[in-house]
C-alpha cells in the first residue's frame, strides 16, 4: 500500500505546475486550457487517493463528476476558441477585448 | 522497496515531468502529447491505488476524447505559435514566484493536517471488500442508487456542453448550394416540365 502522502505530494506538484502554466503562457489560450486540465487531474488524484485511503467510495464518485465537468469545459472552451479564431484570426488572450465598452 | 512503490515512483516522476513539459513545450502539439503522457501516468497511479474504473474512465474520456479534441483544435487553427510564446521569459519569474508561494502554502497545510477521530464512522459509502465486490460493481451499485440524480445531472451537463459546442461552431454559409427538401417535395411535372411541339424542318 502506497502512503497517502505520496499521492498528495504528486497532486500538489501537478496543481502548482498547472497554475505556473497559466501564468507563463499568458498569451496562448490552448495551453491555458491544458493547464486547467492538469489542475483538474491533480484534484482527481487527491480525491481518489483520499477515497482509497479512507475506504470510502464517495471520493471516486466525485471524481466521476469532476471528469464530466472537465470534459464539458474542454468542449465548450475549444468551441469558443474556434469561434473566436474565425472572427479575429488569432487566439492571443490579449486581443480578447471585443466586449470592452 | 516493493515493486508497487517502485511503479508508483515511476508513474509519479513521469507525471510531474510531462506536466512540466506541457507547460514549457514550444509547440502546442507537443504539449498535447505530453498531456496524454501525464494522463496515462495518472491512470497508472489510479490502478496502483485500486481505482480501476476511474482509471479506465480517465484513459477513455481524457486521452480518448479531451486530448484528441485538443489535438484537433491545435492542428485546425492556423496560428503562429512561436509569436504567442514570445512573452514567456517576461512572465517566468512571476509564475515561479506564484508557484513557489502556492507550493509553500500546500506544504504548510500538509504539515498541519490530521485525520479526524471519527473519520471512519463518517464514511458515506464504505468500500466493500475486494474479494466480495470489485471496484466497478461497487461504484455502480452506489452511483445508480444514492447518486442517481447527480448522475443524471452530469449527463445533462454533457448534453448542454454538446449542444453549446455545436451552436458555437455551426455557421450557415450562404455561398454554397444546399438541398431544400421542402421545394423538392413540392415539385410537380406540371410546373417543371413543358412540352413543345417542334415542327419538322423548323427550330424552336
Amino acid at each position: 500500500m502506497i502512503p497517502l502522502e505520496h499521492y498528495l505530494t504528486v497532486a500538489a506538484i501537478l496543481f502548482v505546475i498547472g497554475i505556473f502554466g497559466i501564468f507563463v503562457n499568458r498569451k496562448n489560450v490552448i495551453v491555458i486550457l491544458m493547464s486547467i486540465e492538469l489542475m483538474l487531474l491533480a484534484v482527481n488524484i487527491n480525491l481518489v487517493a483520499f477515497s482509497a485511503h479512507h475506504g470510502d467510495l464517495t471520493g471516486q464518485i466525485f471524481t466521476l463528476f469532476v471528469l464530466t465537468v472537465a470534459a464539458a469545459e474542454a468542449a465548450i472552451g475549444l468551441a469558443i476558441l474556434v469561434c473566436f479564431f474565425r472572427n479575429r484570426g488569432t487566439i492571443a488572450v490579449e486581443d480578447v477585448n471585443v466586449m470592452k465598452g | 522497496m516493493g515493486i508497487t512503490l517502485l511503479a508508483f515512483y515511476l508513474f509519479a516522476i513521469v507525471a510531474v515531468c510531462s506536466g512540466l513539459f506541457v507547460v514549457l513545450a514550444r509547440n502546442p502539439v507537443h504539449s498535447v502529447l505530453w498531456l496524454i503522457l501525464a494522463f496515462f501516468s495518472a491512470v497508472g497511479m489510479f490502478i496502483l491505488v485500486g481505482a480501476e474504473f476511474i482509471a479506465m474512465l480517465l484513459a477513455i474520456v481524457y486521452v480518448g476524447a479531451v486530448a484528441v479534441l485538443f489535438l484537433f483544435v491545435v492542428m485546425m487553427l492556423d496560428v503562429d505559435f512561436v509569436e504567442l510564446k514570445g512573452g514567456m521569459a517576461k512572465y517566468l519569474p512571476f509564475g515561479l514566484a506564484i508557484g513557489a508561494v502556492l507550493l509553500i502554502e500546500l506544504g504548510l497545510v500538509f504539515g498541519h493536517w490530521n485525520v479526524a477521530d471519527n473519520a471512519e464512522a463518517l464514511r458515506q459509502s464504505v468500500t466493500p471488500d475486494i474479494a466480495d465486490k470489485h471496484n466497478t460493481i461497487a461504484l455502480g451499485s452506489v452511483i445508480y442508487t444514492d447518486y442517481i440524480y447527480l448522475f443524471q445531472a452530469s449527463g445533462l451537463i454533457l448534453l448542454v456542453a454538446m449542444i453549446g459546442a455545436i451552436v458555437l461552431t455551426l455557421r450557415h454559409r450562404t455561398d454554397v448550394k444546399r438541398q431544400n427538401i421542402q421545394t423538392q417535395m413540392h415539385r410537380d411535372p406540371a410546373k417543371t416540365m413543358e412540352i413543345k411541339n417542334v415542327k419538322p424542318g423548323q427550330g424552336l
